[in-house]
C-alpha cells in the first residue's frame, strides 16, 4: 500500500503555551484503517484538525498524496471528509439540505442521485425532510456522517465515532466504516473505544501528551504485546504452592481452585510444558485448562501510564 | 481557480435562512421604517418646513433607507458569521477547500443581498407617504449598493471578533445607531450650530446620508466626490481588517 498522508515532525503549540502536539511523525497507508487511541486532551483531535485545515501546525509538514496541506489546501482538503466529534450542525435546516450543503461547500455540482443513495445508505431517508433539531443523537451522528461523505473524499476522519452513540448504532457505524473501506476509503479515527480499535482498525497508534508512542498493525500489537494467561482448574483445592513450581511465579486463584501462569506466546519456549511436567511431579491433579490473551485496552493502559 | 459552487453554497444558505425566518427579516424593518415615516413625515413633518426646497416627508426618506440598511447589513452579516461560530459549523467551512475571500464573499454577498432587499422594499413603502423623486437613480443604486457591501463588511468583522451574543450586539447598540441617528437622517448638518457641524465631519455616516441624499434631490452636505472617497476608504479598511482575520485567523483558526 502507498502512503497517502505523511505527517513529518509536527509540533502544535496553542496561544496559551499548551504543547498539544510534539514532534509527531506518522504515515498512513491508502486504503488502511487506522485508530488513534488515546486519553482525553492527548492530541488526537488537535493531530486531526492540522490535517484537515482547521488548526495550524506551528511547525513540521504534512502531506496529502504528496501535496502540502498549507501550499495546496484546495487538493488535499477536496481529497479529505472529516465527521467531527461534536454533532455540529445548522439545527433548523433539513436533513438532506444540510448534506447538499456540504457537497457545494467542496467545490462539487448538485448530484440528487447520489445524496439520495448516501441518505439510504446511512438510513436517514425517512428523515431527509426533518429539521435537525428534532433528530435524535444517533441520527445526528449518522447526518455529520452524510455530510463529510457528499464530496466523496478519498480520506475520511472520524472524531470519536462513537461518542454518545449506543451499542446497535456503533456496531451499524463499524459496519459502515468496513463497506467505506472496501470501497477504497482511507480511514483514520480517534477513539476512546478499544473494542471499536480491535474490531475495525488494521493499524493501531497511541498517542498521550501530544506524542505518538507507538503505532503498529493491530494483530502484531496483540501478539508481540501481548501475554498470555495459562490458567490451571485443579482436581482438588490446594493450601499453596508447591516450592518445586516457584520458578513459574504461579498464583494461586480462587481460595486454592486455580493457578494461573503468564507467559508470552511469541517466546521460544512459553514454558507450559515443564510446567505441566513439574505439576504432575509435584502430585497435583488437573482438571481443565484454558487460556487468554492480553487485550488492546491493557496494552493501551500499560503504555500510557508508563 | 475559483470555488464558485461553494461560493453559491454559502450565499444559498444564508437566503434560504433569511425566506425561512421572513417575517423577522423583511416584515418588521418595514413596519419599524412605517412607523418612522408617519411619526416623522406625516405627523411632525406636516408642520416641519421644507429643507433644501424638500418637503421634511420626503427628506428624511433617504436618510431612514440609510438608518435601515446600515443597522440590517450589520447584523446580518456579524449574525451571519457568529452563529456558524456558536455552533461550531464553522469547522465545516474551515476544512473546505475555500479560499478566505470566498467565504467572505459568500457571507458577506449574502447579508448586503438582504440589506439591499429591505432597502428596496422600504423605498417603495416610502412611496405610499410622501412623493419622492429620484433626480440621480443610478448614483442612488451605487450608494445603496456600495452602503449594503461596506457595512455588511463591517458586521462580519463583529461577527469574527463577538465571542458571546452580548458583544455582538455591543458596537451596533452603543456606536452604529447613535452615529446614524447623528449622521443627518433626520436632519441637514447645516442645520447645526459651527462647532457641531464641524464634530458631524468627524462621523463617517454624515457622508453616506448626504451622498445618498444627493442622488435624491441634488443637494448635500458633503460633495459628493468626498462622499464616495469616503465609503471607499472604509471599505477598503473593512477589507484589510478581514484580510488580516484570515491571515492570522484571529478567532477563528488556532
Amino acid at each position: 500500500m502507498s502512503t497517502i498522508i505523511e505527517i513529518d515532525e509536527v509540533n502544535k503549540v496553542f496561544a496559551t503555551g499548551e504543547h498539544a502536539v510534539k514532534d509527531l511523525s506518522l504515515n498512513i497507508k491508502e486504503g488502511e484503517i487506522i485508530a488513534l487511541l488515546g486519553p482525553n486532551g492527548a492530541g488526537k483531535t488537535t493531530l486531526i484538525s492540522m490535517i484537515c485545515g482547521i488548526v495550524s501546525p506551528s511547525s513540521g509538514k504534512i502531506k496529502v498524496k504528496g501535496l502540502d496541506v498549507i501550499d495546496d489546501y484546495r487538493k488535499t482538503r477536496s481529497m479529505i471528509g472529516l465527521v467531527p466529534q461534536e454533532l455540529t450542525l445548522e439545527s433548523f435546516e433539513t436533513v438532506s439540505n444540510s448534506i447538499k450543503f456540504s457537497r457545494g461547500l467542496f467545490g462539487k455540482k448538485s448530484n440528487k442521485i447520489l445524496i439520495e443513495n448516501l441518505i439510504k445508505q446511512l438510513s436517514l431517508w425517512e428523515k431527509r425532510n426533518t429539521k435537525i433539531m428534532e433528530l435524535s443523537g444517533g441520527m445526528k451522528r449518522r447526518v455529520l456522517i452524510a455530510k463529510a461523505l457528499s464530496h466523496e473524499p478519498q480520506i475520511l476522519f472520524l472524531d470519536e465515532p462513537s461518542a454518545g452513540v449506543d451499542v446497535e448504532l456503533r456496531k451499524e457505524m463499524w459496519e459502515i466504516i468496513k463497506n467505506l473501506k472496501k470501497d477504497g476509503a482511507t480511514i483514520i479515527l480517534t477513539t476512546h473505544y478499544i473494542e471499536e480499535a480491535e474490531a475495525i482498525a488494521d493499524r493501531v497508534g497511541i498517542i498521550n501528551n501530544g506524542e505518538l508512542l507507538l503505532v503498529e498493525e493491530k494483530k502484531e500489537l496483540l501478539s508481540k504485546m501481548g501475554s498470555k494467561t495459562l490458567t490451571i482448574e485443579l482436581a482438588s483445592k490446594i493450601k499453596s504452592i508447591p516450592k518445586s513450581l516457584s520458578s513459574y511465579h504461579l498464583q494461586l486463584l480462587n481460595n486454592g481452585e486455580k493457578l494461573a501462569f503468564n507467559y508470552k506466546s511469541n517466546d521460544e519456549s512459553t514454558g507450559i510444558t515443564s510446567l505441566l511436567m513439574d505439576i504432575k511431579k509435584a502430585g497435583i491433579k488437573l482438571a481443565d485448562l484454558s487460556t487468554s490473551q492480553t487485550s488492546l485496552e491493557e496494552i493501551f493502559v500499560d503504555m500510557v501510564n508508563k | 481557480m475559483i470555488n464558485l459552487q461553494a461560493i453559491k453554497a454559502i450565499y444559498v444558505f444564508e437566503m434560504t435562512r433569511t425566506f425561512r425566518t421572513l417575517l423577522q427579516s423583511l416584515v418588521s424593518p418595514v413596519i419599524s421604517t412605517s412607523l418612522y415615516f408617519i411619526v416623522f413625515g406625516t405627523a411632525i413633518g406636516s408642520r416641519m418646513q421644507d429643507i433644501s426646497d424638500v418637503p421634511y416627508g420626503a427628506f428624511i426618506v433617504p436618510g431612514l433607507i440609510m438608518l435601515t440598511v446600515l443597522t440590517q447589513s450589520i447584523s446580518n452579516a456579524s449574525f451571519g458569521i457568529y452563529f456558524p461560530k456558536f455552533m461550531g459549523t464553522i469547522n465545516e467551512i474551515l476544512s473546505a477547500p475555500l479560499s478566505a475571500f470566498e467565504i467572505v464573499l459568500g457571507y458577506v454577498g449574502a447579508a448586503a443581498t438582504k440589506s439591499l432587499m429591505i432597502g428596496i422594499i422600504i423605498f417603495i413603502t416610502a412611496h405610499f407617504f410622501v412623493e419622492i423623486n429620484v433626480l440621480h437613480p443610478i448614483w442612488m443604486i451605487t450608494f445603496l449598493v456600495l452602503t449594503c457591501v461596506t457595512f455588511s463588511l463591517f458586521g462580519f468583522i463583529i461577527g469574527i471578533w463577538a465571542k458571546n451574543f452580548e458583544q455582538l450586539n455591543l458596537v451596533p447598540l452603543l456606536i452604529v445607531t447613535p452615529l446614524v441617528f447623528l449622521g443627518g437622517s433626520f436632519y441637514s448638518i447645516s442645520m447645526l450650530p459651527d462647532f457641531w457641524q464641524k464634530v458631524s465631519f468627524f462621523n463617517p455616516v454624515v457622508y453616506l446620508i448626504s451622498g445618498f441624499r444627493w442622488s435624491f434631490y441634488g443637494s448635500s452636505d458633503v460633495g459628493i466626490e468626498i462622499s464616495l472617497i469616503a465609503i471607499v476608504i472604509f471599505a477598503s479598511l473593512c477589507m484589510f481588517v478581514i484580510y488580516r482575520i484570515f491571515k492570522t485567523g484571529y478567532r477563528i483558526k488556532q
